[in-house]
């Protein structure tokens, strides 16, 4: 990626990664204690999660300056469909996250480290890390001048429990035993089991709060910094400036018309005609083209997202440890970055936490490619003249590349593997985690305990490769409950060992998001949630034209 | 107008209601064998068990197909179009949104390329052989040879991002001056146009041609009139039938089969519309697109017809 660095337009994505990850490491071990305020607080018996309100926009106002008001936007997400929506519980597409983020607010809100910032929560309380105690602003109302209650808090967060409701957090939302309003201002969750990294749950997209007994998400009545001037799903959202919005001075944009071009390089070139001021999802291959252009600027943000290879550990041949560490010894992880995603990427080691995140674990050594060894670990298991079909797909990034990049390693270890290039239409219902060898594609998620739950826990539904652990079951739980954040971080990394060493999983690399951008448009970061400063750009920029 | 024609009419009318009945049971055998339906398309890569079921019986997705397109049938027949099952909004209410925008896209490409392809025909006819005619012919052959991706994305390579002359997105929307309307319609129109005029003029020219070979056009030429007069007055209004037959066919083509513009322009038309409810398995949703694309279909051959019958005195008086 040599060329790329020599561009002056270009945010590298290594130089992003290294701020990234020493502001992360040194603000996780020496904040996290404070912020989710869960050790000494827990012991106390009594104790508020987060300070006076007041230093609510310190961080991000001394890092950015002041904004200018005014000025209309246009913005183009990746998809859109009829299915679009703005029921912040079906959000399904970065689509769909960016407009919630504009119509809605969170009871606590990621700041571009990940670590949860209260934002409808004045303050959060906890016992144990078991009862939690919310207290909500009682400065905010909703766009249709209703003010914010516990009831509206109540009813947003239980309605993910009702399958009707098509939530896809559901499974998620299981710990949450009992949601009850406790005061006017003031919300009660109870859960099943502790679970320290509540607040950091309650900040996802699908969790924001709208008002008690909504039927008609159409109208995307929110307290969030915008409301709703026209939504057509499949076409278009205009955006209006919330002029009595609870944070003062915010937002700085009067208007922002969001669209979506599913081609890339329409996108592309939409951005570089001047039609659109900001979009998602660039392909590597077309960075050049917008660093090239003075007005426009490349965004590269490392994140958390993986395309994994999927070696199931209930049937053969990945019953066999030995194919399995031999797949993850094939895997060439500096040429998936440099050849498929042009660098724009960062090498991954075979486990979902990325480096830089909350939780890595630096000491665990990286898996290199090493065929001879692969060949080795291959004839040991008596498979060294096996063919086996190996499932790909466009729904799963980049995964036909890496497919084909792994059947030429493989063919250096004596392995056959036939390539199947499935349409990305019914991939995940019919194909994901359904075959031998296959492909899988996972979004970064707010924390290392919802990833590991979800995706590696012995009974999730999402267990990819069908791995059994139970030391890493008990472990899991352990640390939901651990208050200590040294002895958690300690938990975490012994989980990432296990996962690295037995799972039936091989994360090449973490794949970084790529942004371009209209020079005009200030204020504009990066967060590892994903693209568009992790859907939540829409309070913070400002154009400067 | 005689008894004859509006027995055509009427018998084509029958014909159509018919075909659209077919139609609709074809398209919904195929949308249920489709993999996955429409709870679990909703819910995505993530779902659970347990919401894919609430959600089938909500949508009704637990009754046998032959129910569910029966009740669909049903409730047609008494002008409702049914709810889209993705966003929970009237079928007609959605169609109501893309429909003049596809018409209006439509119509402008028709403009502009029927009268193009009509003299590009007539011309290459009257020169057969010579050089305009080689030209126009590779150059046509070309045309339809090019995918219109290319030449969409193409166009907006030139004429957005180096020139900056014309917008690379088109909103029907955001028109307010006729110089606008241009820049928003130019290229999708271009690109269109590229595809269908290469069709239709090659159809004219046949047509034309096959006239000229006639004996009444070489009695004509004996007799000395110019070869003008000749195309105009005498094989033109022989060559009318197949030549609506051709531009039928290509308009019919505008109004569903534009889904590559519409992608590419971001403009929303009704292609794209189907597109998004074949994606979501949104049965009344296909059904109502199919239902518009077939009958605009049948009812531009049957106006194609109504032309040939119309400008041969033959069969008008028959």
């Amino acid at each position: 990626m040599t060329d790329n660095k020599n561009t002056p337009e270009l945010i590298s994505g290594q130089e992003s990664l290294r701020v990234f990850e020493s502001l992360n490491r040194g603000m996780s071990r020496r904040n996290a204690l404070q912020m989710l305020g869960v050790a000494g607080v827990a012991a106390a018996g009594a104790g508020s999660l987060f300070g006076p309100a007041g230093k609510l926009f310190a961080d991000e106002a001394a890092a950015e300056g002041k904004g200018k008001p005014g000025g209309k936007i246009r913005v183009a997400g990746m998809s859109s469909s009829t299915a679009d929506t703005l029921d912040p519980a079906k959000g399904a597409l970065s689509t769909d996250y960016a407009r919630h983020y504009m119509f809605y607010n969170g009871l606590t809100r990621f700041d571009k480290h990940l670590v949860p910032q209260p934002e409808l929560a004045e303050r959060i309380d906890n016992t144990d890390a078991t009862l939690w105690t919310i207290t909500l602003r009682k400065d905010v109302t909703f766009h249709n001048g209703k003010s914010l209650t516990a009831a509206d808090v109540v009813f947003s967060l239980s309605r993910h429990k009702d399958p009707l409701t098509g939530s896809k957090v559901m499974p998620l939302m299981e710990q949450f035993a009992e949601i009850k309003a406790s005061g006017p201002n003031e919300v009660q969750i109870r859960l099943s089991a502790p679970n320290a990294e509540l607040p950091s749950i309650l900040a996802v997209s699908h969790l924001l709060i709208v008002p008690e007994g909504t039927t008609d998400f159409n109208k995307g009545i929110g307290t969030g910094p915008f409301t709703v001037g026209e939504f057509k799903p499949g076409v278009r959202s205009i955006a209006v400036r919330n002029k009595s919005y609870w944070k003062p001075g915010l937002p700085y944009l009067d208007e922002i018309e969001f669209i979506a071009i599913a081609d890339e390089p329409s996108r592309v070139n939409a951005l570089l005609s001047g039609d659109v001021h900001m979009i998602n999802e660039v392909n590597p291959r077309s960075t050049t083209r917008i660093a090239a252009s003075a007005k426009h600027r490349v965004v590269d943000a490392p994140s958390g997202n993986y395309t994994d290879l999927i070696i199931r550990q209930d049937q053969l041949p990945g019953k066999s440890p030995e194919f399995t560490q031999a797949m993850k010894l094939l895997l060439d992880r500096e040429q998936v970055k440099s050849a498929v995603f042009r660098g724009f990427a960062v090498v991954g080691n075979d486990h979902p936490i990325a480096p830089g995140s909350r939780y890595f674990n630096s000491d665990l050594p990286q898996t290199v490619y090493d065929p001879e060894k692969a060949k080795f670990l291959l004839k040991k298991a008596g498979m060294e003249s096996i063919t086996m079909p190996v499932m790909a797909s466009p729904a799963a990034t980049g995964s036909v590349d890496i497919a084909v990049l792994l059947q030429q390693s493989a063919k250096q270890a004596g392995l056959k593997l036939d390539v199947n290039r499935l349409p990305s239409d019914g991939y995940w219902s019919n194909h994901w985690m359904k075959h031998p060898l296959s492909f899988g594609n996972i979004n970064p998620r707010p924390n290392a305990d919802v990833m590991f739950s979800q995706f590696f826990q012995s009974k999730a539904p999402w267990n990819e490769s069908g791995w059994q652990n139970d030391q890493f079951d008990q472990l899991l739980m352990l640390a939901r409950g651990e208050t200590d954040d040294a002895k958690r971080a300690k938990m975490y990394g012994d989980m990432q060992t296990l996962v690295h060493d037995h799972c039936g999983i091989g994360v090449p690399v973490f794949i970084s998001n790529i942004d371009g951008v209209d020079q005009r448009i200030k204020g504009y970061g990066t967060n590892p949630l994903g693209g568009f400063m992790g859907y939540m750009f829409a309070e913070q920029v400002w154009l400067d034209a | 107008m005689n008894s004859n024609t509006l027995w055509l009419i009427g018998r084509r009318l029958g014909a159509g209601v018919v075909t659209l009945l077919i139609v609709s049971m074809v398209v919904f055998a195929i949308t249920a064998v489709l993999p996955g339906d429409a709870a679990q398309q909703s819910l995505g890569q993530f779902a659970t068990p347990e919401q894919v079921a609430a959600l089938r019986l909500k949508l009704g997705l637990d009754q046998p197909g032959v129910l569910r397109y029966l009740h669909w049938l049903m409730s047609l027949l008494t002008g409702d179009m049914g709810v889209s099952v993705s966003n929970a909004m009237p079928v007609g209410e959605l169609m109501a949104g893309r429909v003049p925008n596809t018409l209006m896209l439509a119509g402008a490409t028709a403009l502009v390329s029927v009268p193009v392809a009509l003299v590009l025909g007539i011309g290459s006819a009257m020169g057969r052989g010579g050089r305009i005619d080689s030209c126009l012919s590779f150059v046509t052959l070309a045309m339809v040879a090019v995918p219109e991706f290319l030449v969409a994305t193409l166009a907006v390579l030139i004429f957005a991002v180096n020139l900056g002359w014309l917008s690379a997105l088109s909103y029907a929307s955001d028109i307010s001056s006729p110089l606008q309307f241009l820049r928003t319609y130019a290229l999708p129109v271009m690109t269109l146009c590229c595809v269908i005029v290469a069709q239709m003029a090659r159809m004219t020219r046949a047509a034309v041609i096959d006239q000229l070979d006639s004996p009444y056009v070489e009695m004509a030429r004996l007799k000395g009139v110019s070869p003008i007069r000749i195309v105009l007055r005498h094989a033109l209004p022989n060559a009318i039938g197949p030549i609506a037959n051709a531009i039928a066919l290509s308009l019919s083509y505008l109004l569903g089969g534009v889904v590559i513009v519409e992608t590419i322009f971001n403009y929303p038309g009704i292609a794209s519309l189907m597109v998004d409810a074949v994606t979501n398995r949104d049965m009344a949703l296909v059904q109502a697109c199919t239902m518009l694309f077939c009958a605009a279909y049948l009812g531009l051959v049957l106006l194609a017809d109504l032309c040939a019958i119309l400008s041969n005195p033959r069969l008008r008086n028959q």
